[in-house]
């Protein structure tokens, strides 16, 4: 579904991505784990399209097409979604008016008909019980007001409204107690199927105890170091970041400059 | 306060009405100015020039009484001692107005009509077109319509219905024949003739417009309305309405404007006079629809417009919400003397500088009486190579105790070549009172942007998202048909402005 190959891509000028690769078949759930700063939320924005991170070299497909040239909003409608680690407010935009946009655009790309107001209503309320959002939030600017954890929350329910082929997950987790946690891996497991794809960014292992991935990787200064299955999460977890330098073949960890 | 809730009570939930213009905006992104042609019809067309002979003539057009010749031969006479305006953040070549004419008039058979069937066919044609039938049958309840077109009233709608309630609602010309004691009272109370180089102008010249008296305790039973439409050639517009909101009265006045695309640079030099007593309410709104010139900044209409409002009732309230979205050059500063005790003067702006588009507009708040409260919420966006400058004064007078005036400008640019400024002055003489000044300037936020894309949204539609978001608080103000049409007009206006 997903093939990412020798991927390198520069913020501001600097690499920050050095050749990562990574392949995600149809309904596999990968959990992309690292300390802050090795990279996570960059590959996620390169995938999703953010023109402000510059692809230098390799590139990546996804069902079998060349995302590299392609602007982000038909991305989006080609089925990659982002729940952003950092959801973005817009002012005066009410949630279901830029949810509607969104689904409307996404199915016009693919010659479905556009949902009018009242049928997209009665799809978000589906969706806001899914994911244990209050109805009234539909009304409200996006994200502008909102908790961490109701932004969060917020992303997934987006998610669940875009029905995604792709969704990549930025630390869906971070700054959420127990039971928001609990409600987001809820809503994630339930959009888990053999047509979805998922990468999953997490800094904790915490999250995998929700939500079993197929395989960790483990991401250090804009590489993958290290791959394996689900225990992988919890060897992290018990061995602390620290561990992944010495599973670094020798002269990379120096090689930054 | 309660009333105009009501009024707006239709509008729902957040962002509804920009909901209900989804599909349009995507057809309207890709449009230019779809108002720019123009109406071929034989017109009564003065030469260029201006003197007191042309004044004669005009005030002899309308068989005005002698008094209101007199008075506009003295609005003349102190223009030629005036100088035009200088101060604003506009620049324009020289306006030789000996090169303007002052009338134009489609021909009629008759010179008084007495019936819409009477009204030239090309006339309601051109109205029709523009989406405002004139025939009552046709239009949407609760909007009833003065149409101006060049230098004359064409039709008054549902004058029957509103006469009912006392209310008057006529062009400007035949309440002067009609209601003299009303206009000699009213006229220029508000914008004396020496107010200002385009106020002493118009006085001087001006040929229509419309004319509004709500009666004590009356709440008009519906919104009213203007449209201007200039149709000639080098023809400038000069319209005068004058409304006047007699104790206890309500009404909601909306205005719209259009004019033909062409190269040459054209004139309007409005007066807008209100008059508020004790406990009446006014709300005026404005989409301004000019021809803003094209891309290069070539042609487009001179919009330098007086706009004045007297709260002169303890407990009435005037409120200005505009939308600014064409014109090649826009001057204008809607205001409100707030004079009567416990009066409320309101100003919300939305104005657009796309291209080489020019705007210099704000308001000015004048507290004199006890208690008085003021509102001025200014949202600019700036593309293109336009320029946008707020300019508001707000004065607080001595006797003005507890006077309190909220003011926050927001300004958005798009691209890096447009400009924003904002000149606000404020005087303070009486120590009670408390003035707040907020202002922000910012780029159109790329996560923002990116934020929509991310979502399926395409690049246009992302803009005009944010942009319409920013502007939430303004259109909030406006009737739900005219939300609808400045969301669109919006769009249209940032059209090319992405990249
Ligand atoms: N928009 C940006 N501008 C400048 N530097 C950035 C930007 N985004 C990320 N970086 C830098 O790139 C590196 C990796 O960041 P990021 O991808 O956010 O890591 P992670 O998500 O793994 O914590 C960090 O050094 C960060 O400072
Ligand atoms: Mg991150």
């Amino acid at each position: 579904m997903l093939e990412i190959t020798n991927l390198h891509a520069n913020v501001e000028g600097n690499e920050i991505l050095r050749g990562v690769d990574l392949k995600i078949g149809a309904g596999e759930v990968h959990a992309i784990m690292g300390p802050n700063g090795s990279g996570k939320s960059t590959l996620a924005q390169v995938l999703s399209g953010n023109e402000a991170y510059e692809v230098t070299e390799g590139g990546f497909t996804f069902l079998g097409q060349d995302l590299l040239e392609m602007p982000a909003e038909e991305r989006a409608r080609l089925g990659v979604f982002m729940a952003f680690q950092y959801p973005v407010e817009i002012p005066g935009i009410s949630n279901a008016y830029f949810l509607q946009a969104g689904l409307n655009e996404i199915r016009k790309s693919h010659g479905l008909d556009e949902l009018d107001a009242l049928e997209f209503r009665d799809l978000l309320k589906e969706k806001m019980d899914l994911v244990a959002i209050d109805h009234k939030f539909a009304d409200r600017p996006v994200n502008e007001g909102f908790s961490g954890g109701e932004k969060k929350r917020n992303e997934i329910l987006q998610m669940a409204v875009l029905e995604p082929k792709l969704a990549i997950l930025d630390e869906s987790d971070s700054g959420l107690d127990i039971d928001a946690l609990r409600i987001v891996a809820d809503g994630v497991n339930r959009l888990r199927s053999p047509q979805r794809s998922m990468i999953v960014v997490t800094h904790y292992q915490r999250l995998l105890d929700y939500i079993i991935p197929d395989f960790v990787h483990v991401l250090w200064r804009g590489r993958i170091v290290k791959s394996g299955g689900k225990e992988l999460a919890l060897e992290l977890e018990a061995k602390g970041y620290d561990w992944i330098k010495e599973l670094v073949p020798a002269g990379v960890a120096e090689d930054e400059g | 306060m309660s009333e105009t809730e009501d009024t707006l009570g239709n509008a729902g939930y957040t962002g509804t009405r920009v909901e209900q213009s989804t599909r349009e905006i995507a057809e309207m992104a890709n449009q230019t100015y779809k108002y720019g042609w123009s109406t071929d019809i034989e017109a009564e067309t003065f030469e260029p020039g201006l003197n007191e002979d042309v004044i004669a003539r005009i005030s002899a057009r309308k068989e005005e009484p002698s008094w209101l010749l007199d008075w506009r031969i003295k609005a003349y006479r102190q223009w030629l001692t005036m100088a035009e305006p200088g101060w604003a953040n506009v620049h324009y070549p020289k306006i030789d107005y000996q090169q303007q004419r002052y009338y134009s008039a489609p021909k009629r058979e008759k010179k008084k009509l007495t019936s819409l069937d009477e009204v030239d066919k090309e006339l309601l044609e051109t109205f029709e077109k523009l989406g405002i039938p004139l025939d009552e049958q046709k239009r949407l309840t609760g909007v009833a319509v003065d149409a101006v077109f060049d230098s004359v009233s064409v039709a008054t709608t549902h004058k029957e219905i509103l006469k009912k309630k006392g209310v008057i609602f006529s062009s400007f010309s035949e309440a002067v024949l009609e209601c003299p004691d009303l206009i000699k009272k009213y006229l220029g109370s508000v914008v004396p003739i020496g107010d200002n180089f385009f106020a002493a102008l118009n006085s001087a010249v001006f040929s229509d417009g419309s004319f509004c008296y709500i009666p004590k305790g009356v709440k008009c039973p519906m919104d009213l309305s203007t449209y201007f439409r200039i149709n000639a050639a080098e023809t400038g517009q000069f319209e005068r309405t004058l409304i006047v909101g007699d104790v206890g009265s309500y009404v909601n006045y909306l205005e719209g404007c259009t004019a033909p695309m062409r190269d040459e640079n054209q004139l309007h030099a409005a007066v807008v006079e209100l008059v508020a007593l004790d406990n009446a309410t006014i709300n005026y709104s404005t989409v301004q629809n000019w021809y803003a010139g094209d891309k290069e900044g070539k042609g487009g209409i001179y919009n330098f417009v007086t706009k004045r409002g007297k709260c002169e009732g303890a407990n009435s309230r005037i409120s200005w919400t505009q939308v600014e979205t064409g014109s090649a050059i826009t001057w204008k500063y809607p205001s409100c003397l707030l004079m009567g005790d416990n009066s409320v003067g309101e100003f919300y702006s939305v104005a657009v500088s796309n291209n080489y588009q020019q705007a210099d507009t704000g308001t000015k708040m004048v507290h004199m009486g006890r208690n008085t409260k003021s509102t001025i919420i200014s949202k600019t966006i700036s593309a293109g190579h336009g320029n946008n400058s707020y300019r508001g004064q707000v004065m607080v007078m001595p006797k003005a105790a507890n006077a309190r005036n909220y003011t926050q400008c927001d300004s958005l640019l798009i691209g890096d070549q447009c400009g924003a400024h904002t000149f606000p002055y404020i005087e303070v003489r009486n120590n009670t009172s408390s003035v707040e000044h907020e202002a922000s300037t910012s780029k159109i936020s790329e996560s923002q942007l990116f934020y929509c894309k991310q979502r399926g949204i395409g690049p246009e539609d992302a803009i005009s998202m944010v942009v319409n978001g920013f502007c939430k608080e303004v259109f909030d103000h406006l009737p739900m048909e005219f939300a609808v049409e400045a969301t669109k007009l919006l769009n249209v206006s940032l059209e090319g402005s992405v990249g």
